[in-house]
C-alpha cells in the first residue's frame, strides 16, 4: 500500500525580481511588472510594490495572494500603531513586524519574497531583505525573486560596500547619487529580463527621500 | 467607517506567552496548522520552499578569564550564497550571547524571544537571570516544537553570579552544559585548530587569536562557511566584540604571498 501523495499544493510561483538600493539620503526600490503561472503570463500590469508606511515600501516577489494578503496584515497593524501612538512606523519598526508577520507563520509559510525599503529615524535610506520565514537584516542593497541571482552578483560589483561586521568599523554608505542609482536599478533589470522568463514587461520604480515618494515607469523586453 | 481587520484573523498564542509569568511547564504549541490529509509530506514541501539558511561555524569556549565566543557570517540557501554578512553572534543582553546555527530565522526569533522572558525573568525576580536558567528555558521551548522541523543549533553564553557559563542548545531537545563547543558544518575544521591550541589559562588576547584561526581555518576548507569571522569575549562586565575580520584578509595575513624566485624563461627562436 503506497503512501498517497498529495495531488494538489496551496502554493504556486508568480515569478518576477525586486530590488531596492539605500543611499545616503535617498533609497530605491524597484520591481517588474508581470504576473506568470508556469510558463502563462497572467497579466503585464501587476505592482509588487506597497506602500506600509510614510518612509517604508515593500516590494515582494513570490506567491502573489500570500503577498497580498501579508499586505493586509500589515496595513491592519500599522493603522492599529497609529491609532495607538498617533504616529507612523518607522522603516526599522516596520522591518521587525514585517519578521515577525512571517515567523507566525513558521509552519505554513507565506511564499513571499520580500524587500522592504525606506528611510530611517535619521533621514538616510535603509534596505531591509527577508527570507520566506522572516530572517532578516538590514543591508546596503538586495534583489529577491527569480532574477536575484541574476542581478546580486551585478549589484555586489558596483556597490559593494564593506561588511558592517567589520571592526574597526569601515563606513559603509553606498557612495552613488540618487539619479545614479536609478540608472544603476534600470540597467539590472533590463540585464534580468534578457536570462529570466519571469521578468519582463515593465519596470515600476518607487523613490523615497526627504521631499517624499515618487513612482516612475519604464518599459521592458515583453517577450 | 469600520476598518478593515479581515487580514488579521486570530493567530494562535505562542508558547507560554502572556499569561502571567512562567506558570508550570509552556503551554503546548499553537501555531497555525494546515489542514491536509497527510501533515508530514505537506510539511516536507513547505520545508523544501523554505530551504532553511545552513551552512555556517561557530564555536565558543570557557577559560580562566570568561568566554570566548566567535562565529562566521555567510548565510546559504542550497547552493546560493545569500549573504556574507549576517548577524550569527547575537546579544540576548548586556552579558549573554547566543549563537546562530540552522535556520536564520528560527535562530533569530526564539533567541529574541528568550532576551523577552529573561527580561521578564529579571523584572520579576529583582535580578538577573542565571546562564543555567536561560538556556533551560530556550531548551524547554525548542523541546515543545521537536519534531516540526526546527533547525536550531545555538551555544548560549554569558557570565552570571556563579562566573561563566556556556551551554549547546538545539531543535532537537538537547542541552549540554560544556567548556568547548563548535556548531556547524565547519564545525569539524574549527575543533582541530581549537582542541589543538586550547589551554585553560591563556590571556584574552591569546584566547582571542585561537578563536579566530578557528574560525579562519572552518571557512578556508568548508564552503557553507565564509565572508567575517567576528570575536566575542564576555567577561565579569559583560560582553564586548573584539575584532571583525574579513577571512579573505585574514588568509593573506596568515600566510603573506611569497615572491617567487624567477626562473629563466624559455626564449622562442
Amino acid at each position: 500500500m503506497t503512501k498517497q501523495q498529495a495531488n494538489w499544493s496551496p502554493y504556486d510561483n508568480n515569478g518576477g525580481t525586486c530590488v531596492a538600493i539605500a543611499g545616503a539620503n535617498y533609497c530605491v526600490i524597484a520591481a517588474d511588472t508581470r504576473m506568470s503561472t508556469g510558463y502563462s503570463i497572467l497579466t503585464r500590469d501587476y505592482s509588487k510594490i506597497c506602500k506600509l508606511a510614510d518612509k517604508s515600501v515593500m516590494a515582494s516577489s513570490g506567491f502573489q495572494a500570500d503577498v497580498r494578503a501579508l499586505q493586509k496584515v500589515l496595513a491592519a497593524r500599522h493603522l492599529i500603531y497609529q491609532h495607538q501612538h498617533n504616529k507612523q512606523m518607522s522603516c526599522p519598526a516596520m522591518a521587525q513586524l514585517l519578521s515577525n508577520t512571517l515567523y507566525y507563520k513558521r509552519f505554513f509559510p507565506y511564499y513571499a519574497f520580500n524587500v522592504l525599503g525606506g528611510l530611517d529615524n535619521e533621514g538616510k535610506g535603509c534596505v531591509f531583505t527577508y527570507d520566506a520565514v522572516g530572517s532578516y537584516e538590514r543591508v546596503g542593497y538586495s534583489s529577491q525573486g527569480s532574477g536575484s541571482t541574476l542581478i546580486m552578483p551585478f549589484l555586489d560589483n558596483q556597490l559593494k560596500s564593506p561588511s558592517p561586521l567589520l571592526l574597526p568599523a569601515k563606513d559603509a554608505v553606498t557612495p552613488l547619487s540618487e539619479p545614479e542609482a536609478i540608472d544603476l536599478v534600470k540597467t539590472c533589470f533590463a540585464s534580468a529580463t534578457e536570462r529570466d522568463i519571469y521578468t519582463g514587461d515593465k519596470l515600476e520604480i518607487v523613490v523615497l527621500n526627504a521631499a517624499g515618494i515618487r513612482s516612475e515607469y519604464m518599459e521592458l523586453r515583453k517577450d | 467607517m469600520k476598518f478593515d481587520t479581515s487580514g488579521l484573523e486570530s493567530h494562535g498564542q505562542l508558547v507560554g506567552a502572556s499569561d502571567g509569568l512562567f506558570n508550570g511547564f509552556p503551554t503546548a504549541p499553537s501555531f497555525e496548522i494546515p489542514n491536509t490529509t497527510d501533515f508530514d509530506c505537506f510539511q516536507k514541501e513547505a520545508i523544501q520552499m523554505v530551504k532553511p539558511a545552513k551552512g555556517t561555524t561557530t564555536l565558543a569556549f570557557i577559560f580562566k578569564e570568561g568566554v570566548m565566543v566567535a562565529a562566521d557570517s555567510r548565510a546559504s540557501m542550497g547552493g546560493y550564497i545569500s549573504s556574507q554578512s549576517v548577524k550569527k553572534i547575537i546579544e540576548i543582553n548586556p552579558y549573554m550571547l547566543g549563537t546562530m546555527a540552522g535556520g536564520a530565522a528560527d535562530c533569530q526569533f526564539w533567541h529574541r524571544n528568550l532576551g523577552i522572558k529573561c527580561r521578564l525573568h529579571e523584572l520579576a525576580n529583582k535580578r538577573r537571570i542565571s546562564v543555567t536558567g536561560a538556556s533551560k528555558l530556550l531548551a524547554n521551548i525548542l523541546y515543545n516544537y521537536r519534531g516540526m522541523g526546527l533547525s536550531v543549533g545555538t551555544m548560549i553564553a554569558g557570565w552570571d553570579e556563579t562566573g561563566p557559563g556556556l551551554y549547546y542548545v538545539d531543535s532537537e531537545g538537547g542541552r549540554l552544559k560544556g567548556m568547548r563547543f563548535s556548531v556547524g558544518s565547519g564545525s569539524p575544521y574549527a575543533y582541530g585548530v581549537l582542541d589543538n591550541g586550547y589551554r585553560y589559562d591563556m590571556s584574552v588576547g591569546e584566547a582571542a587569536e585561537l578563536a579566530r584561526r578557528s574560525i579562519y581555518h572552518a571557512t578556508f576548507r568548508d564552503g557553507a562557511s565564509g565572508g567575517v569571522a567576528s570575536v566575542y569575549y564576555v567577561g565579569p562586565d559583560g560582553w564586548k566584540k573584539l575584532s571583525g575580520d574579513d577571512v579573505a584578509e585574514l588568509h593573506y595575513n596568515y600566510y603573506p604571498v611569497q615572491p617567487s624566485v624567477v626562473e629563466q624563461v624559455m626564449v622562442e627562436t
